[in-house]
C-alpha cells in the first residue's frame, strides 16, 4: 500500500525494492561516515541498477559518477566495497568533494 | 543488503514505525531492529540512543563494528483550532521540522486567508482523523477552548499514544476536561499524559510566545520518547 508520508517516486530504498521485484540487479550505496563539511548526512542512499540507472544521492553530485562505476563492479562480484572521498588532489580518486569535506561510502549488492 | 531486510524496513517506513537497519561492517550481514525490540549489551544501548536522536552512525559492540541507519517517521503536528496561537505556531513548526496541519470546523477561523501555505481542514476532528489517523509519531495540540471540538481529538490522541498531547486552558478548565475524558472512557494514567496548561513554563504572555512554549514542549517530548516508560519499568 503506498504511504502518503513517503515520497515513493523518489525514495531510494522503495525504488531499490521495486527494482528487485522487477528482477533487476541492484547495488545500494550508503554514506556511513562524514568529516567536516559534507553535502549529505550519514545514512543517505544512492541506489544503482546494472544499467547504471540511479536514484538518490551520497553527495551534491560530486562523487556519484565514481560510486556508480564502483557499484557496477559490486553488482558483478557481489563483494561490498568501502569508498573514501576527500578533496580531489589529496586522494587516489579521480573525483573529490569541492566543499573540502570527506565522506565514506559503503557499496553493497542487494541480495 | 538482505532483500528480506529491505522489504521489512520499507514496510516499517510505510507504516510510520521507527526502525534501524543494523549492518555488521565486518561481514556485511544486516538485519532490521524495530522500536521496542529488546537488544542486549552495548549494541542495545547504541540502538536506544539512535532511536531517540534519529542520528545514523557507527557503533562498536562485542568487538565488532556496526553501522546503524536510523529511519524515524516524519513527526507531524496536528493542531485542533485555527486560532491566533496556531497562526504563530504554523511557520515556527515548519522551520523546526514538524509539518503542521490544522483542524477546525469553524470556517470563519479555518480560512486560507488566515493560514496561507498551511494544511487546513475546515472539518470536525471526527471526520478528519478517520482518514488521517493519529499515531505515535504525531503530536496533538488542542487549542480551541471548545470541548465540542477539542475533546474527541484529545481522546483519539490518548488512544493512538501520540508522542505529545497538549491542551490549552487553565487548571480549572483542565479539571473539568479530565472529568469529561474519564466519562469518555480514558484512564487516569492516560490523562496524566496531557500537558495542561499547554506549553513549557516560560511565562509566555501572548499568542506568539505561547506558540514558542508549545513547540519547545513538542521537541522535548519528541527527543525523550519512551524514556519515561523505560525509567518506570527499570524502577519496577
Amino acid at each position: 500500500m503506498p504511504s502518503r508520508f513517503l515520497d515513493e517516486a523518489r525514495d531510494p530504498l522503495i525504488i531499490a525494492e521495486n527494482w528487485m521485484k522487477d528482477g533487476k540487479d541492484v547495488a545500494i550505496a550508503t554514506v556511513v561516515e562524514t568529516w567536516g563539511s559534507a553535502p549529505r548526512p550519514v545514512g543517505s542512499h544512492l541506489v544503482i541498477d546494472a544499467e547504471g540507472t540511479f536514484h538518490g544521492s551520497v553527495s551534491g553530485g560530486c562523487v556519484e559518477g565514481a560510486v556508480i562505476s564502483e557499484a557496477l563492479d559490486v553488482i558483478e562480484s557481489g563483494k561490498p566495497k568501502m569508498l573514501d572521498f576527500g578533496v580531489a588532489d589529496e586522494t587516489a580518486w579521480q573525483v573529490g568533494l569541492s566543499c573540502g569535506g570527506r565522506i565514506r561510502v559503503y557499496v553493497e549488492r542487494l541480495g | 543488503m538482505d532483500p528480506f531486510a529491505l522489504k521489512t524496513l520499507n514496510a516499517e517506513r510505510r507504516a510510520r514505525r521507527a526502525a534501524i537497519l543494523v549492518t555488521d561492517m565486518g561481514d556485511g550481514r544486516d538485519r532490521v531492529v524495530k522500536e521496542g525490540d529488546v537488544v542486549a549489551g552495548d549494541l542495545g544501548a547504541a540502538l536506544a540512543k539512535a532511536f531517540r536522536t534519529g542520528l545514523s552512525g557507527t557503533a562498536e559492540a562485542e568487538g565488532r563494528q556496526f553501522f546503524l541507519n536510523v529511519h524515524l517517521p516524519q513527526p507531524r503536528l496536528v493542531v485542533i483550532g485555527a486560532v491566533h496561537i496556531s497562526q504563530a505556531l504554523a511557520p515556527m513548526a515548519r522551520i523546526a521540522g514538524f509539518p503542521l496541519e490544522i483542524i477546525d470546523p469553524r470556517t470563519a477561523f479555518a480560512s486560507d486567508d488566515r493560514f496561507p501555505d498551511v494544511t487546513l481542514h475546515a472539518e470536525w476532528p471526527e471526520d478528519v482523523l478517520k482518514h488521517c489517523p493519529l499515531d505515535r509519531y504525531a503530536a496533538l495540540a488542542a487549542v480551541t477552548h471548545d470541548p465540542k471540538i477539542d475533546d474527541f481529538a484529545l481522546k483519539a490522541a490518548l488512544d493512538a499514544e501520540c508522542f505529545y498531547i497538549g491542551a490549552l486552558g487553565s487548571r480549572k478548565t483542565h479539571a473539568k476536561r479530565v472529568e469529561r475524558l474519564l466519562g469518555m472512557g480514558a484512564t487516569p494514567e492516560q490523562i496524566e499524559r496531557i500537558n495542561a496548561p499547554i506549553g513549557l513554563d516560560i511565562g509566555a504572555a501572548n499568542p506568539a510566545e505561547i506558540a514558542v512554549a508549545v513547540l519547545a514542549q513538542v521537541i522535548a517530548a519528541f527527543r525523550s520518547r519512551g524514556l519515561g516508560a523505560k525509567a518506570k519499568s527499570e524502577a519496577a
